[in-house]
């Protein structure tokens, strides 16, 4: 079981809003939330209704509009481009729904590529994709161009790019809604050892069955949070069962 | 369609004027090119007309009798009774003279006029009066070498003279050129005398019989008479010559020299012979730069076209409509740009022939040919066509799927690529990969720096053999032609270079949408913006080395061939170093304006809207 620890994510009135008067559009509107160490969380809602977008904002790769955004103690909603870079180099790992790994580069290097942005020597940072790429099933696969790999695969490779640079906290951006059943399942173990291990996680989906094995899920409606349930399930249960994906 | 074209071109501004640039670049060269090689037949004929030129010059030898004064001989008479012959004026003494004025010296043609006008070859002032006793009349070219004007004192053989004017003649081509062969003149040079350094050119004064007959020397008598023939059929010129005379080396014995008018003409043309020799492949190597920027252009424009292809053949639109969407685009641009660059080529030539051009009046725009105005929208039509063929072939070919969802290509798997690459610093690593992906753009990118280096390097040889800058040292005359060559040569580099600026922002800006979807991901990551950026102009700059390393023996090859010697000459190594260290410091240069502005869209934008 995973204990949860102090909080390492906080946002106060949160808004990020495109389009001006007529067409003004509130993709966040005044979202409260603090993420503890160790804990997953599920965010849930409809297409379009801002999740992909709070993520974004939750891991400085947008800024907002308004509000307050705090990472790892620090002020971030206010940081400059190569601010935030950095700051995203060192505490943030990014899972994305279409897995955007680099096509020019093969898996390994796809995932040694953040160690490599922070300095680590080439060395380090193959040995680091090579643990990272057997952890998730793929050491085989390491020399493989993405186009190369199963959907699966890919998003494999994604979760342990994502884990590179040993972050605080990793946000998953619809992470198997591009999978079928079988490989949705496999990114779910992956993402149960994480969450076992003590990694925060941050998971956006619309899929219940995946929010069901968090510690805690937000419902999300026109960029606010409306409900918010705390779970056993992710760590208690059975996950392929829970998820409805095993018998 | 028309109207779709007219808003695509409307939403793509940028890429309409980088491609009506290109082309119109190329196409100006081209027309200035083919522009200069008539400009000088119509001055000439103007000033043939104005002077009333002569069909002949003959050069007639004096006979030297000891204890009498040197008369015209006797083939005078022979010539001016030929059946032929309708009119003649003289013979003019002609004397061998060293001119100085303004602390320089050069030798002089002394031709001895009467104070009348005479009937045929009566030099066209452009400036001052006619010949006076102690005022001479100075050749235009040659007046500018020597930088005098009217009103100046000059001396010849160290008599004091002023400058009563400036003319033009259509009897003997202008200074530096009056010693060609064929092209008459230079029977009575100081050079041929020994009594001037070699290294040196003759120049053509006009002065008063009495005064040309005071220059005569013991060293420099007065040994040629000139006489201006009139024929009834001008166009027999040649073989009347051919018939009475013979070769202008014979000067010195007892038959006459004969120079035809065509002979004339085509030494007056030597002035912008060397510019046509640069201009012709000059305007080729900007066609080829025009066709790289265009294949880009197009490439770009394909990448950026592949949903709007979908759409059009997801609505009915066949493959044949889509090729021609894509190809009216372009042809549209390139027949404006072929207009502009027509303009530009024809109002450029005179700018180019006028100085020192040693005709009468200014040379002026040579007239816009039908055959020539063809060519050039010709040659504009086949760039577009020609680079837009195979990406809309391409385009039209593409399954309405693949394009509605605007999958890119994966990139192949290249072992020996990767194993190489593996190590390198992010920048270079990710720069490398790119440039891998896009093979056919970095060869036509490479090929395009080969093509700018080439042009560079031909450069090179003649600025470091044109040592004929001034004759005979720093205190002889300009030599024009050198001058006019150099001037040329500067005009044509300024536009490669253009070119090839337009070419290197052109191939980084499709890069960089190439690689909008690696580069925000790379940010995404935690890449810095500058990071981001460094690895577009690493995919730049890796096919530019290897293209600046071949435009060097190319650009070598060039200047042999151009040059019509053979001899291959190597400017000095660090000019060459400098030219390829320079060309990759102005393509990264380059580079880095389309990529920063490219890492200033937000990465998450780019993620979202699944661009790759």
């Amino acid at each position: 079981m995973n204990e949860t620890g102090a909080p390492i994510l906080g946002a106060r009135a949160l808004r990020k809003e495109y389009g001006r008067e007529a067409g003004l559009v509130r993709a966040v509107d005044g979202v409260d939330l603090d993420v503890a160490a160790g804990e997953t969380l599920a965010v849930m809602g409809p297409s379009g209704c801002g999740k992909s977008t709070l993520l974004h904002l939750l891991g400085g790769l947008d800024r907002p509009t308004s509000g307050e955004l705090v990472l790892a103690g620090q002020r971030i909603d206010h940081l400059g481009e190569r601010a935030l870079a950095r700051l995203r180099l060192g505490t943030v790992g990014f899972v994305f729904q279409a897995f955007h790994l680099m096509d020019e580069l093969t898996a390994a290097e796809n995932v040694e590529l953040p160690a490599l942005l922070a300095g680590v020597s080439p060395r380090r940072a193959r040995r680091r994709a090579t643990d990272l790429l057997e952890h998730v099933g793929l050491a085989d696969r390491a020399r493989f161009l993405p186009s190369a790999l199963s959907g699966g695969q890919r998003q494999r490779v994604a979760v342990a790019r994502a884990l590179a640079n040993e972050p605080l906290i990793v946000l998953a951006d619809e992470p198997t809604g591009n999978l079928d059943s079988e490989a949705t399942l496999d990114v779910l173990r992956l993402f149960d050892s994480l969450h076992t291990a003590g990694q925060t996680l941050v998971v956006v989906t619309h899929d219940a069955r995946i929010a069901a094995t968090a510690d805690r899920m937000i419902s999300m409606r026109d960029g606010a949070f409306v409900d918010e349930t705390r779970l056993t399930g992710g760590s208690t249960g059975s996950l392929g069962t829970l998820a409805g994906l095993e018998g | 369609m028309a109207p779709g074209l007219g808003r695509d071109l409307r939403h793509h501004p940028a890429q309409a004027f980088l491609l009506l640039l290109a082309i119109t670049a190329a196409t100006a060269t081209l027309a200035l090119g083919l522009a200069l090689h008539g400009v000088t037949s119509q001055p000439y004929q103007r000033t043939r007309a104005a002077t009333n030129g002569p069909d002949v010059v003959a050069y007639l030898p004096v006979l030297h009798r000891p204890g009498r004064v040197a008369q015209p001989p006797a083939q005078v008479t022979t010539l001016v009774h030929d059946p032929g012959v309708t009119g003649h004026s003289g013979p003019f003494p002609l004397v061998g003279a060293v001119v100085r004025a303004r602390g320089r010296a050069a030798p002089a043609e002394a031709e001895g006029r009467s104070q009348a006008p005479a009937v045929i070859d009566q030099p066209k002032l452009t400036a001052g009066s006619w010949v006076r006793p102690g005022g001479v009349v100075i050749e235009r070219t040659f007046a500018g070498a020597l930088g005098v004007g009217v009103g100046d004192r000059v001396t010849l053989n160290g008599r004091p003279f002023t400058v009563a004017g400036i003319a033009v003649t259509a009897a003997n081509p202008p200074y530096p050129n009056l010693c060609y062969t064929g092209g008459g003149g230079c029977w009575a040079s100081p050079i041929d005398r020994g009594t001037y350094p070699a290294a040196a050119a003759t120049g053509l004064i006009w002065v008063t019989g009495p005064d040309a007959d005071r220059l005569a020397t013991s060293a420099d008598p007065l040994s040629t008479y000139v006489l201006n023939l009139k024929l009834s059929d001008p166009a027999r010129a040649q073989a009347f010559a051919n018939a009475h005379g013979k070769g202008n080396n014979a000067g010195l014995t007892s038959s006459p020299g004969l120079a035809a008018w065509p002979g004339i003409a085509a030494a007056d043309g030597l002035l912008v012979q060397d510019e046509q020799q640069v201009l012709s492949p000059g305007s080729w190597l900007a066609c080829l730069l025009a066709v790289a920027s265009v294949a880009v252009l197009a490439g770009g424009r394909m990448a950026e076209h592949t949903r709007r292809v979908g759409l059009l053949k997801a609505v009915g639109g066949t493959p044949g409509l889509v090729a021609l969407v894509l190809l009216a685009e372009n042809l549209i641009v390139a027949l404006a740009a072929a207009a502009a660059g027509l303009a530009i080529g024809f109002l450029a030539a005179p700018l180019i022939t006028s100085p020192g051009a040693g005709l009468v009046g200014s040379p002026g725009a040579p007239s816009l040919t039908l055959p020539t105005a063809g060519l050039v929208i010709a040659v504009a039509l086949a760039v577009a066509l020609a680079a837009t063929l195979a990406p809309a072939v391409r385009a039209a070919r593409t399954s309405t799927v693949s394009a509605l969802a605007d999958a890119a290509r994966p990139p192949r798997r290249r072992a020996r690529l990767i194993a190489l690459s593996a190590r390198l610093p992010v920048p270079l690593l990710l720069g490398l990969r790119l440039t891998a992906r896009r093979l056919r753009r970095a060869v036509l990118s490479a090929a395009s720096i080969a093509v700018t280096v080439t042009g560079i390097v031909a450069v090179l040889p003649f600025h470091a053999t044109a040592r004929l800058t001034r004759f005979g040292g720093s205190a002889g005359l300009a030599n024009p032609v050198i001058s006019r060559d150099e001037q040329m040569l500067t005009v044509l580099t300024v536009m490669l270079v253009t070119l090839a600026v337009l070419n290197v922002i052109v191939t980084a800006w499709a890069t960089a949408l190439d690689a909008r979807h690696s580069s925000a991901l790379a940010r995404a990551l935690g890449a810095t913006p500058q990071q981001a950026s460094a690895a577009v102009s690493a995919a730049q700059v890796l096919p530019a080395l290897p293209g600046a390393l071949l435009g060097i023996p190319l650009g070598i090859g060039l200047f042999a061939l151009a040059s019509g010697s053979g001899t291959v000459t190597v400017p000095p190594a660090s000019w060459l170093a400098a030219t390829v260290l320079g060309t990759l410091v102005a393509v990264a240069g380059l580079t880095a304006i389309p990529a920063r502005i490219a890492a200033r869209r937000p990465a998450a934008a780019i993620l979202q809207s699944g661009l790759g």
